[in-house]
């Protein structure tokens, strides 16, 4: 624990952490010091000039050093002028006065100079009523202003910073907040202030405007009405909002948000989610949250979300009751024995994975999970595990990324990984091209696509990388799927999970292995027991299949004819997609805002999420349509209650012994204290009241003996004459369903494109931009070339979920 | 009286590095470096009873004491930002006498074991900037400037960088900011730059006219230069002397010169022969001293006295203002000129500045009330001690002076 320092405040006692500021000392003890500028998450820089307060200290006398002593008390100096309490940090002995006649007029002072050049236009804006500068005006401001009104400045109040987000400048008070958070927290320095005295103003730096995928957080801690989503803004008054608890669905962080929802004209009356907004997790997501979380929210609300069950009856899909559907599909199933093959995605709940393998097993089927990414089993013996936390690794901690670039596959983990770098920790980055958190990185690895598990193998001989991460207190790895498929990532797992196992790195809090999934929910899925199959076109093949939450035939032209040549498929998802189009049975699932559930993140967090709108036609929970199936199967799984499935899958699956979902909801105090009535202080975030979720165990915590398999070597192919390399990257703006449907995002998904070295684009005569048809395996698509000089001339990087079916690395002709 | 800061005035070509030299250049340069530790050196300038020239007035070899020799590397700043409305003396030493400056540097870094020094020029002085480098270069050929000076370990480079034309880069934290490459804007203090100052680091940053004074303190002693000026305020000052003046232009003298000798003694008295009704002795920084006696005239200009009149010395830019001069529509100047340069970082200045404007334009325009004087004086005082660096606070010292002293002449255009 950290030294304490005890100071008095508004004549209250308190004693806080050595090296706070007087504003969060003061947060601590409950009293609210108004801010602007400051915000407990950024370096404090004393500009708005709101928390001046009285700051007196004790005395010393000059020739002894001791306090001078008068009454019995240290006599208290106080400083001439007011002072920002922002700016100064905690001491002992310390007296603040903040409510005194002196700090009173300067507060008041402070709110009378912005509301000179504030337009005051709170009817119309968007933050009225969860707005910072409004309730502190209504707190400490003058009842009238003495500046006349015709001689305000006038200006723009439309100005898109980029497409994402919009720029009021009438209503900025020039704090910085925004620029600050970009600076100092995304690391990407994009915004920036124009001109100067009055006329200063915020503007986007980069080409596409406001480049950040960071961006919708300054919409959450900018104090005034200046920063606004183009999806929420113009879009309700913050009053009519109800706010339920969730958990994002975009990527394996599991970054805690609160759903607002009202009732909406525009969607016939229905209730309807209209913003994301971060809730916060300090262990988790802080109170941040990336654009694709924010805004990629639509797909629930989607014109193509499936409402009623369907059978296909004379080559067409028709209507169907629940009974005959689940019959139906139970029967075939039936008839399947060791044919019958489920294949779920992480986009489903712990308990629906828990009641599809379940039900699997029981009938003797084959259970897979629907990703490119393999090694999950190996998370489990000695994945990351109770006591793990980003925000408390620094010195002493190592951290491993390899095969994956951060900042576009699990934004929030780059954030936090990126302060624990700057607080000290050793951050190792394997990748054979550079990607930004490499910026942040004690030693930049670099190796050939295909040498994934050998880089890693590398880092225990000597080097001075090596060093680092074996003198290392604790060690996490990271690793992806950046330029490997199922084979490549199972013999990089393997190696990762072979190091940290034989060095000690596991069973301990901030140590052991993290996937960096392609969904929400793999973790929970591996947990579960599922695995996944290398050559998945083969093991659909004539099967009996039960899709669920995937769309297998929209992502590969091979999958898609392995289910055509499957003798029955079942397919379970909440939207329209091209699997479901040559399904036999469409079973409609509820989408997450509509229902309760959990999901297991990468750290291996088991969180809870909640119901948010009503449930859209007659769909119902993954678990329920399982067990209605189970059901006829003659299986008996629960299909009523989710909290029910969650017990029994707690008495079947070792990692979660001792969870319940009460204990799930359990949350502690956190700091910063944001998200109550003072929302100047943290922003719009939202204050935890449902969960702050609990880590599952790990055979490593649990003291099993632990064997881990030996690292096997993958055959990458060797691209011929003319012929490249082509390695599947991960984009985080991408064509998957869950991110189509927002159409905010269509500029940032862009085209499918294939990345070039410059010297290969111009050997094969291509330029940048020009359109190609990329050939592999007799199939081919279409992209759009970019040349980039930091990758082998011998590559090209696919982005995967882009429209061209490369799963793992394979060698490609590009043409024009 | 010698010049001891002007001598180009009394020395022909000693802007030129060999006459330099012949009249005792660099030779307290070389006995620091080869004789002296670098603590020696501070305390030399310590006892000489030196202030800083840029307007503060603190002790010289005090901030040079404060440098925080647990961190390094360190840094010596000169303040060439030269921005002060009626000031033009760190010009002119720039101009006529610039290796005395530029010595003046180098033992400065010297004793605060700064290999690094930067000379950081308002923007406007982009051709003194190119003759700095000039004469840098030709430092650097003789043996002033490089590697292991005079045989020493000791190592030295000098660097100048030109700023953008922004007066509150005049301000050290913003000038360091500038310097860093960033918007000029000031940074909270404390920390000080000695403390924390470029880049991070222990810096010791003065202006011009301190730091031409080194050489000469150091070659005489700081007995020889105390017997110059005041108790309080020791050597001699340029005082920049502008307005409604016969002989404007810069003037060495020694501290504790009266307002009226500089005025009619050196200055040639006012023009028209009319009287002076206020003085501004720290440009438009300054409080407006009202000279409503003859006895005003006669204070002796150092730190302390000066004071007394309710005004700062600063940086002795001395504005004389004469009895056809309306003090609102002086006010309204000066509160343009902060509006146009308050850099926009704390409300107070940024909001209180461009209200302040509006009222003095209106008041000054004949089409204010009373209450609009009442007004601005009020915003002025709610403006004061919650600024975060000086030029906020300097807005205001001209209107609140100008109002509490002058009333008579807003009350006069209000009335209009």
């Amino acid at each position: 624990m950290s030294k304490q320092v005890t100071l008095t405040i508004d004549g209250k006692q308190v004693t806080v952490p050595e090296g706070l500021n007087v504003v969060d000392a003061a947060k601590m003890a409950g009293i609210d010091i108004p801010v602007f500028c400051h915000h407990p998450k950024l370096e404090p820089v004393g500009m708005c000039r709101m928390c001046l307060v009285e700051v007196g200290r004790p005395m010393r006398d000059r020739a002894t050093g001791q306090f001078v002593i008068e009454n019995g008390a240290p006599k208290i100096q106080f400083m001439p002028k007011l002072e920002t309490a922002c700016t100064n940090k905690v001491e002992e002995g310390m007296v603040v006065l903040t409510q005194n006649e002196k700090a009173t007029a300067g507060q008041k002072g402070t709110v009378e100079f912005l509301l000179t050049s504030h337009p005051l236009d709170c009817p119309i804006c968007d933050k009225g009523g969860e707005c910072p500068l409004q309730n502190l005006t209504m707190a400490h401001g003058p009842g009238q202003s003495r500046f006349i009104y015709d001689e305000k400045m006038h200006l723009d109040k439309q100005v898109p910073l980029g497409e994402l987000i919009y720029l009021d400048r009438e209503r900025c008070i020039q704090c910085a907040r925004c620029i600050r958070f970009q600076d100092e927290i995304a690391g990407d320095s994009v915004l920036g202030f124009d001109e100067r005295g009055r006329t200063m103003q915020i503007v986007s730096l980069s080409d596409p405007g406001f480049d950040s995928v960071f961006s919708g957080n300054t919409t959450d801690i900018c104090p005034v009405g200046a920063l606004t989503t183009a999806d929420f803004r113009f879009g309700a008054r913050p009053w009519e909002l109800d706010a339920s608890p969730s958990i994002c669905t975009q990527c394996p962080v599991g970054c805690n948000t609160t759903l607002n929802t009202r009732r909406e004209a525009k969607a016939g009356g229905e209730i309807v989610v209209k913003r994301v907004m971060p809730r916060q997790n300090e262990e988790v997501n802080e109170i941040w949250l990336c654009d694709k979380g924010r805004f990629a929210y639509h797909y629930a609300e989607s014109k193509q979300r499936l409402s009623k069950p369907m059978i296909r009856k004379d080559k067409k899909l028709a209507r169907a009751s629940w009974d005959a559907a689940t019959k139906l599909a139970a029967e075939k199933f039936l008839k399947a024995k060791k044919d019958f093959v489920v294949l779920a995605s992480g986009r489903l709940s712990n308990e629906d994975l828990f009641n599809l393998k379940t039900l699997a097993d029981h009938a003797g089927g084959k259970s897979y999970l629907y990703s490119h990414m393999a090694g999950g089993e190996l998370t489990t013996l000695v994945g990351v595990s109770a006591g793990t936390n980003f925000g408390t690794m620094g010195k002493g901690t190592a951290i491993v990324v390899v095969a994956s670039d951060l900042y576009q596959e699990a934004p929030i983990w780059y954030l936090r990984v990126k302060q624990a770098a700057k607080r000290g920790a050793t951050l190792i980055v394997l990748n054979p091209r550079k990607t930004k958190l490499d910026r942040y990185a004690s030693f930049s690895v670099r190796y050939d696509y295909g040498g994934e598990a050998k880089a890693v193998h590398d880092l225990t001989k000597k080097s001075k990388a090596s060093d680092a991460l074996m003198k290392a207190e604790n060690a996490v790895i990271l690793y992806g799927s950046e330029g490997v498929g199922v084979a490549g990532s199972q013999s990089l797992a393997t190696a990762c999970a072979k190091l940290l196992n034989e060095n000690g790195f596991t069973g301990r809090p901030n140590n052991g292995l993290i996937g960096v999934w392609e969904r929400a929910n793999d973790q929970g899925a591996w947990e579960m027991g599922f695995t996944v199959e290398d050559d998945l076109a083969k093991a659909l093949k004539g099967k009996s299949v039960y899709v669920v939450g995937a769309d297998p035939v929209n992502d590969d032209p091979k999958l898609a004819k392995a289910l055509a040549e499957a003798k029955f498929v079942a397919v379970q998802d909440v939207m329209e997609t091209a699997t479901t189009e040559i399904a036999d049975v469409v079973l409609p699932a509820q989408a997450f805002t509509e229902r309760e559930g959990t999901l297991t993140s990468g750290e291996r967090r088991v969180q809870r999420f909640y119901p948010a709108v009503p449930v859209t036609g007659d769909a119902k929970p993954d678990f329920a349509i399982t067990a209605q199936i189970a059901r006829n199967m003659g299986v008996i799984l629960e299909g009523t209650s989710v909290s029910v499935v969650f017990d029994l899958l707690v008495e079947t699956v070792k990692s979660f012994e001792g969870l319940n979902y009460a204990k799930l909801a359990e949350v502690r105090e956190q700091f910063p204290i944001v998200g109550r009535g003072d929302m100047y202080y943290g922003g719009t975030t939202y204050e935890n009241k449902h969960g702050l979720g609990v880590h599952l165990s790990s055979a490593a915590t649990r003291g099993e003996r632990l064997s881990i398999p030996r690292v096997q070597k993958e055959a990458v192919p060797h691209p011929k004459e003319k012929e490249l390399l082509a390695v599947p990257v991960n984009k985080l703006y991408h064509r998957g369903t869950t991110v189509v449907s927002a159409e905010l995002l269509h500029e940032r998904i862009g085209d499918a494109s294939v990345s070039l070295h410059p010297d290969a684009a111009q050997r094969l005569g291509l330029r940048a931009g020009q359109t190609v048809s990329v050939n592999f395996n007799g199939t081919s698509g279409q992209a759009v070339v970019k040349l980039d000089d930091t990758i082998d001339e011998g590559v090209a990087l696919v982005p995967r979920s882009m429209g061209i079916a490369i799963r793992a690395p394979v060698a490609v002709k590009v043409k024009a | 009286m010698a010049q001891i800061l002007l001598r180009h005035r009394e020395i022909p070509d000693i802007n030129k590095l060999p006459v330099y030299k012949k009249n005792g250049g660099f030779a307290a340069f070389k006995n620091a470096v080869t004789k002296m530790k670098p603590a020696e050196v501070t305390e030399v300038v310590k006892n000489s009873g030196l202030r800083g020239r840029g307007g503060a007035g603190f002790p010289t070899g005090m901030k040079w004491s404060f440098i925080d020799n647990k961190n390094w590397p360190h840094y010596v700043v000169a303040n060439a930002d030269e921005s002060e409305p009626g000031t033009f003396k760190d010009r002119e030493i720039m101009e006529g006498n610039p290796f005395q400056f530029l010595e003046g540097v180098a033992i400065a870094s010297y004793a605060v074991g700064a290999n690094v020094a930067y000379v950081y020029l308002r923007g406007e002085f982009w051709e003194l900037a190119a003759s700095l480098d000039e004469k840098i270069a030709e430092m650097e050929e003789a043996g002033y400037l490089g590697d292991k000076l005079f045989g020493t370990n000791y190592s030295l480079r000098m660097y100048t960088h030109l700023g953008a034309g922004a007066y509150i880069c005049g301000e050290e934290t913003a000038l360091l900011e500038s310097l860093e490459g960033k918007r000029g804007q000031p940074r909270v203090r404390p920390p000080f730059p000695p403390a924390v100052g470029l880049y991070g680091k222990p810096t010791v940053i003065n202006n011009v006219e301190t730091f031409a004074n080194v050489p000469m303190i150091l070659a005489n002693g700081a007995e020889w230069y105390k017997t110059m000026g005041t108790a309080d305020s020791a050597g001699v000052k340029i005082f920049s002397l502008s307005g409604r003046v016969r002989k404007p232009g810069n003037y060495e003298l020694p501290f504790g010169t009266t307002f009226r000798d500089l005025i009619y003694k050196h200055g040639g008295g006012v023009q028209d022969s009319r009287t002076v009704k206020a003085i501004m002795p720290a440009g438009a920084s300054s409080s407006l001293i009202l000279v409503d006696n003859d006895k005003i005239l006669d204070t002796p200009m150092d730190y302390a006295t000066v004071r007394t009149l309710g005004a700062d010395l600063g940086s002795a830019s001395v504005i004389v203002v004469d009895d056809t001069v309306p003090m609102d529509w002086l006010v309204n100047k000066t509160v343009h000129f902060f509006k146009h340069e308050s850099c926009g970082k704390c409300t107070p200045c940024r909001e209180g500045t461009y209200w302040m404007s509006h009222l003095t334009e209106r008041i000054h325009g004949g089409h204010g009330s009373k209450a609009d004087v009442d007004l601005l004086l009020n915003v002025a005082k709610q403006m004061q001690g919650k600024c975060l660096c000086a030029l906020g606070e300097f807005s205001t010292m001209a209107v609140v002076s100008g109002i509490e002293r002058f009333r008579q002449d807003f009350d006069h255009a209000v009335k209009a």
